[in-house]
């Protein structure tokens, strides 16, 4: 892993590539939604911070910060460069509880993010084939356009691939 | 902004004695930062995202509420134990139960400090939460602290103090980042006035 030619996707963020890969850091409860048309090479990757963009306060937001606005943007961006909604694929990574012990609804936000990635996907009828999800650790995020791979690497679990 | 630094100085002043003491060595303390940064920059000033560090980290509530985090390099959290708990420490980036409470305790003591002064200075009520500690991103930690901004903005405020001393091992950072429902109490109660 850990190529050249990644673009980078920093919090509250979302790109796609059809060349080389696209990468994101310190995923905490933050969750990394990637989608991949395997038939294009598209890659998309979106870093998402919170569930729902009812939390927002005003309406002119930045899509990305939001699960239920930053999938459908993903989608689109996808769309423009050729891609299929019906072939798209997903992998989910993130949505850690960093603390273990604190109180109130912030604690929750990973689990969250999750929950609502998930439900959003099936809504638009998009398999998830891969999924590292949870625990109480941070993740770094890869995806490559040529295979569809998914690496995350983390502090104490080393490298996974999805 | 200069009243913030104020924060910041007055509340690590406090938790610097309390890090000399502990240390038996003088440590001092860098003006304090305040700056509006974008979310994804939250972790550049401990190395960036990727960046590993030891981190005690408090849930603030009261008339004030936020998210306090003192950052460590792994080393120093290390020394910290060796010099200041007596333990015999493993190298590398695991840590023993013993070795969390410690490091648990030593931030509880570092974030009574810097709260205790921070409620003197603002005469309004803070109450620290049971700390927890994490070896992390330093983007993943941070990152838990800006949530509640999400909703509001695509910055935080965040409010840092440099923690140095005659060596590397006590650099550490003090970072506050005040919940955006905050900001009108704590102003009001330093006589700054928001529009």
């Amino acid at each position: 892993m850990m190529s050249d030619n990644m673009i980078k996707v920093g919090m509250a963020d979302l790109n796609v590539a059809q060349t080389g890969g696209l990468k994101t850091t310190g995923l905490g409860s933050c969750i990394g939604v990637s989608l991949y048309d395997a038939k294009m090479k598209i890659a998309g990757l979106a870093h998402v911070m919170l569930p729902s963009s009812e939390l927002a306060r005003d309406t002119d937001f930045n899509p990305a910060k939001f699960v239920d606005t930053a999938i459908p943007e993903l989608i689109r961006r996808m769309e423009v460069l050729g891609a299929q909604l019906r072939r798209l694929e997903a992998k989910l990574a993130g949505g850690a509880q960093m603390f273990a012990f604190s109180e109130g609804d912030v604690l929750r936000i990973g689990p969250r993010n999750v929950e609502t990635c998930k439900n959003l996907l099936k809504q638009f009828n998009i398999p998830i084939i891969g999924e590292d999800t949870g625990g109480h650790y941070g993740r770094s995020i890869e995806v490559h356009c040529d295979t569809g791979i998914v690496y995350i690497r983390s502090v104490h679990q080393g490298v996974k691939e999805l | 902004m200069d009243v913030l630094k104020e924060i910041g100085n007055i509340g690590a002043g406090h938790a610097a004695t309390s890090l000399s003491l502990l240390l038996d060595r003088y440590v001092g303390m860098l003006v304090p930062r305040v700056s509006i940064v974008r979310f994804e920059s939250l972790s550049d000033c401990v190395g960036g995202p990727e960046q590993v560090v030891a981190a005690v980290y408090s849930r603030v509530s009261g008339e004030v509420s936020g998210h306090l985090f003192f950052l460590l390099s792994v080393e120093s959290a290390k020394k910290m134990l060796k010099n200041f708990a007596g333990l015999d420490v493993a190298p590398g980036d695991a840590y023993s139960e013993m070795e969390r409470s410690a490091l648990c305790e030593i931030g509880n003591i570092m974030t009574g400090s810097y709260l205790t002064s921070l409620a003197d200075l603002t005469k309004l009520t803070v109450h620290p939460s049971v700390p927890s500690f994490a070896v992390d991103m330093a983007g993943a930690i941070l990152g838990h602290g800006a949530l509640g901004y999400g909703a509001v903005s695509d910055c935080a405020l965040l409010i840092d103090t440099k923690f140095v001393g005659g060596t590397k091992e006590v650099d550490s950072h003090f970072i506050l980042l005040p919940d955006p429902e905050s900001f009108a109490p704590l102003f009001g109660a330093l006589g700054v006035r928001i529009g």
